[in-house]
């Protein structure tokens, strides 16, 4: 499975070289490979399904315990039957709907790596790998957003969806880690029946929080969901697949996952349940604000978002039951529905509802299908949706905290989910035909298959569900979640209780809200300018703001001018070390001046060539006599018998006074020279920091921490290494890596200097390069 | 500055430039048990190729380079020190572990670590001349 995985990035890198091949058909040809890995789910189903989790172990990176091991159970069983079956729809429908666009290549190559990346997530077994293949999803998912990459709008809500998940990933990168850190263990397999551990963990609470921001960032949870809105900039099959059927799920899927674990405390019963409902209601009061078909739908799946939310919140058995039932019956009904909006879309040339009308002469069979799908989305027998919805209700009736809440929330979403099923099935398609910017007419067979094949599933399986295995494949799911054997049989009869009761109610009023929807649009219009302080102004304020703090910090630390950049470094070098030595530590100044004649000259010397280099007029002579400083230091090395350092600082202090020079040559004239003001503060922070280097010196000579290292690499040098040079068996063997990294530095360095000093002449007319020279050249002579 | 030096210069870089050149190669080999190695050879070998511009010229040290760009010789010092790493794999051992071979007619002791050693010289020498060349042609690109 893991080669499968794999294979689909390679897949996806060939995807330009088979539009070549394949043409009009590569959607079609690519379809093939979701097809196989969907088919082998289904081969595994019965394994899992009887005998439980399989194991597909890859060692990846062993030292670090990091593997890339696959674990299948029901949960990701479910998730990756879901992942392979609607990702060939979507493909073979992209075909289709993408039809002769210009960039259906790169299209192919972000939606296959997508489906891989998202493959991978849901099987992952190592915390480590899941989490590279959660921000492997947003990647693809950005790439996607923003496929129309000339829009603007599609450009900013690709990047809004990318920061947004990308801040989650950070917290997940840190809540996974506190995971592993806390249990130990770094696969989810290993993680396995440590709840009373972990539950206990005083790490238990922070962790819960950052895992739960990664997961709500994910999944559109308010405050958070408002990206998902503005990601329905994407091409249709996009929505249909990412945004609605699998990848919004991963956060869902990462809660599913570690409820056996972390679930069940006060802390997750409550953050789940309450957020949950209230994503779940704003998402649903948010769909009839709009118009735009694809909105509508948005909005409804961050209604299903904080529903499946909410049951994982609530935890009981029948919570569990609900949330996978109400997972498939949610993927099958709103990829459908999203597929039918593009459908809409591509032949009307409009995504508003209001727009259209009496198309269902002209488009009989997407009607129909959207009427199906739409009757799974409102809940109404004897479809899965119904199923779903029954159990939703009987979760809420009988959850143990915030009962009353959560009923009134769920109720009235239900209410507005009928009247946007009503909206997406029956708008377009009855009542009085509207003029549109495209004559419609029914769709290609490319783009039918998928939705109706997935209404006919919203279909089927609840009416049996035992035969197609419905029943089995939810159980294992379930118990995966549960953390213990559970047992589903979907029934579309119950008998008379409360929660059929809440669904006809509902029935009727949301079929009530429909009929007055607009005159209930044009109130909510009232209530624009309060809407528009919701979260996504905070999200725009936090990034206008970052924004700006960057502008002013580059000006004011970065502004171009080297003496500045020099200021700026020994500022914080001052604070820092100050800080440390001054406040945290008293400087220790013990020592007994025992000084050689030869030493106080060399010191003098130095002395001498730092003052000059002050108080001189000529670069060249500061040059120089900097220069003099540095042969007396390795005057020093050599004294205290460091002759590789010596002979080091030499040579670099010989190449570095020839590199200023020829530098210097290249500077213009002192346009002004510093003013008494600034040479105080020069002097002072150069007063300051040498000062503070010297106490640093003199307490870290005389405090004796550690043991020298230097003892041990004297010890070992010659037997491990065969070398008794010890600074160069350091350079080249022990941490021969560093000096491989300082190696591409370097180049680095060079290759920079060079590109710049030959790139620079090309753009000027070599006249005033010239004239610009002459004035630069004669300075250096004055000295 | 970009008239060439005097007549003791050009004769003693004339003589000092091979003289420097075969001391930074002593050194490079020497490095591993005496005061030398990879870096400071390359940059003594910098400092020969140094003289020689000051000396004579960025035209006249290309003669003498013949094909040899300074910026290819970072590229294959990079090289060597990645080639370094790889006969450790073929070991079995981790990366960058060094692997000792005896030459057995001179007795000469081959090993990784002097490869790599050789690819910190050949980097060094090549970012210092490439720098302090690409500096000196601009100086001569004006009158």
């Amino acid at each position: 499975m893991q080669f499968a995985v794999l294979m689909g990035f390679v897949l996806a890198a060939l995807a330009p070289l088979m539009q070549r091949w394949f043409a009009d058909r590569t959607s079609l040809v690519l379809a093939i490979f979701p097809a196989l890995i969907a088919a082998w789910l289904f081969a595994q189903a019965p394994t899992v399904i009887n005998e439980g989790p399989m194991l597909m172990e890859w060692q990846w990176v062993p030292s670090l315990g990091i593997s890339l091991t696959f674990m299948l159970d029901g949960l990701s069983l479910l998730f990756g039957l879901l992942i392979s079956v609607i990702g060939t729809f979507v493909l073979i429908y992209a075909g289709s709907y993408l039809k002769g666009h210009r960039d259906i290549a790169r299209f192919h190559i972000a939606l296959l790596a997508f489906m891989v990346s998202m493959l991978g997530l849901v099987l992952a077994d190592g915390l480590v790998t899941l989490f590279i293949f959660w921000e492997l999803t947003s990647v693809t998912s950005y790439l996607l957003i923003g496929f129309n990459h000339t829009d603007m709008q599609a450009r900013k809500s690709a990047r809004q969806g990318l920061f947004v998940t990308f801040a989650g990933g950070l917290a997940l990168m840190a809540g996974l880690v506190l995971l592993g850190v806390s249990s130990g263990e770094w696969s989810l397999t290993d993680i396995r029946g440590m709840e009373a551990d972990l539950r206990e963990h005083a790490l238990y609470t922070p962790m819960l929080i950052c895992l739960l921001l990664g997961a709500f960032t994910k999944s559109a949870q308010f405050p958070f969901h408002f990206w998902l809105p503005n990601a329905m900039a994407a091409p249709t099959p996009v929505s249909a697949y990412l945004h609605s059927a699998t990848m919004v799920k991963a956060g869902i899927y990462l809660m599913a996952r570690l409820q056996p674990e972390l679930g069940g405390t006060p802390l997750w019963i409550g953050v789940l349940s309450v957020v949950g409902a209230i994503t779940l209601l704003v998402g649903a009061f948010l769909a009839i604000n709009h118009t735009n078909i694809k909105k509508l739908l948005a909005y409804s799946t961050i209604m299903a978002l904080g529903t499946l939310t909410m049951l994982l919140g609530i935890g009981t058995e029948y919570a569990m039951t609900a949330f996978v039932t109400f997972l498939l019956a949610h993927s099958l009904y709103k990829g459908a529905l999203f597929m039918v909006a593009g459908i809409l879309d591509h032949e009307t040339g409009t995504k508003d509802v209001t727009a259209m009308g009496g198309l269902r002469p002209l488009m009989p069979v997407t009607a129909t299908i959207a009427l199906v799908a739409a009757l799974s989305l409102a809940g109404v027998p004897p479809l899965l949706g119904f199923i779903g919805k029954e159990l939703k209700f009987e979760a809420v009736l009988g959850a143990g905290d915030f009962q009353g809440l959560l009923v009134v929330f769920a109720f009235v979403s239900a209410i507005l989910t009928i009247a946007v099923a009503a909206i997406v099935a029956l708008r377009p398609f009855y009542g009085k035909r509207h003029e549109t910017p495209k004559v419609p007419h029914e769709a290609p067979l490319g783009m039918l298959m998928g939705p109706a094949l997935l209404s006919v599933g919203s279909l089927v399986f609840s009416l049996a569900p035992a035969t197609f295995g419905v029943d089995s494949l939810l159980s294992s799911a379930a118990s995966a979640v549960a953390g213990e054997p559970r047992d589903v049989a979907l029934s579309l009869w119950y008998g008379v209780n409360w929660a059929l009761i809440m669904s006809v109610i509902s029935l009727g009023l949301g079929l009530l809200l429909f009929k007055y929807w607009d005159n209930v649009r044009g109130k909510l219009m009232l209530l624009a300018p309060v809407m528009r302080y919701g979260p996504e102004a905070g999200y725009e304020g936090l990034l206008n703001g970052v924004v700006q703090f960057s502008e002013w910090q580059t000006r004011v630390l970065q502004n171009g001018y080297m003496r500045n950049y020099i200021l700026v470094m020994l500022v914080v070098l001052i604070i820092l070390i100050g800080n440390s030595i001054l406040l945290r530590h008293s400087p220790l100044l013990a020592f007994d001046l025992d000084v050689r004649f030869h030493e106080v000259i060399v010191v003098g010397t130095m002395v001498m060539g730092a003052l000059f280099a002050t108080v001189t007029r000529s670069r060249l002579g500061a040059v120089v006599s900097v220069g003099i400083m540095g042969f007396s230091i390795a005057l020093i090395f050599i004294l205290f018998s460091a002759p590789d350092l010596g002979i080091t600082q030499l040579l670099v202090e010989t190449l570095t006074v020839i590199l200023l020079v020829l530098v210097l040559f290249r500077l213009p004239r002192f346009s002004h020279l510093s003013t008494p003001l600034e040479r105080i503060r020069d002097g002072s922070v150069a007063a300051i920091m040498g000062i503070l280097i010297f106490l640093l010196i003199m307490t870290a000579w005389s405090i004796d921490q550690f043991e020298s290292i230097s003892t041990y690499m004297v010890e070992n040098s010659a037997p491990l290494a065969y070398g008794r040079n010890i600074v160069n068996v350091i350079l080249v063997d022990y941490r021969a890596l560093d000096t491989l990294g300082e190696m591409f530095v370097l180049a680095l360095a060079a290759i920079g200097v060079i590109a710049m000093l030959k790139l620079r002449h090309e753009p000027e007319s070599p006249k005033t390069a010239v004239e610009g020279s002459k004035s630069d050249i004669k300075e250096p002579y004055d000295g | 500055m970009v008239k060439s030096g005097t007549i003791i210069l050009n004769t003693a870089a004339r003589f000092l430039m091979p003289l420097q050149l075969m001391f930074s190669v002593f050194l490079l080999f020497r490095g591993h048990d005496e005061p030398g190695g990879g870096f400071i050879a390359g940059l003594v070998a910098a400092g020969a190729f140094t003289l020689y511009l000051l000396a004579f010229g960025v035209s006249a040290t290309k003669e003498v380079l013949r094909m040899v760009d300074p910026r290819d010789l970072i590229g294959v010092g990079l090289l060597l020190g990645i080639v370094s790493v790889v006969p450790a794999w073929f070991m079995g051992q981790p990366f960058l572990t060094a692997q000792w071979w005896t030459i057995p007619v001179i007795d000469f002791k081959a090993s990784t670590p002097l490869i790599f050693d050789i690819g910190v010289y050949l980097s060094v020498l090549g970012s210092v001349i490439g720098m302090v060349m690409a500096l000196m042609e601009v100086d001569k690109d004006e009158p």
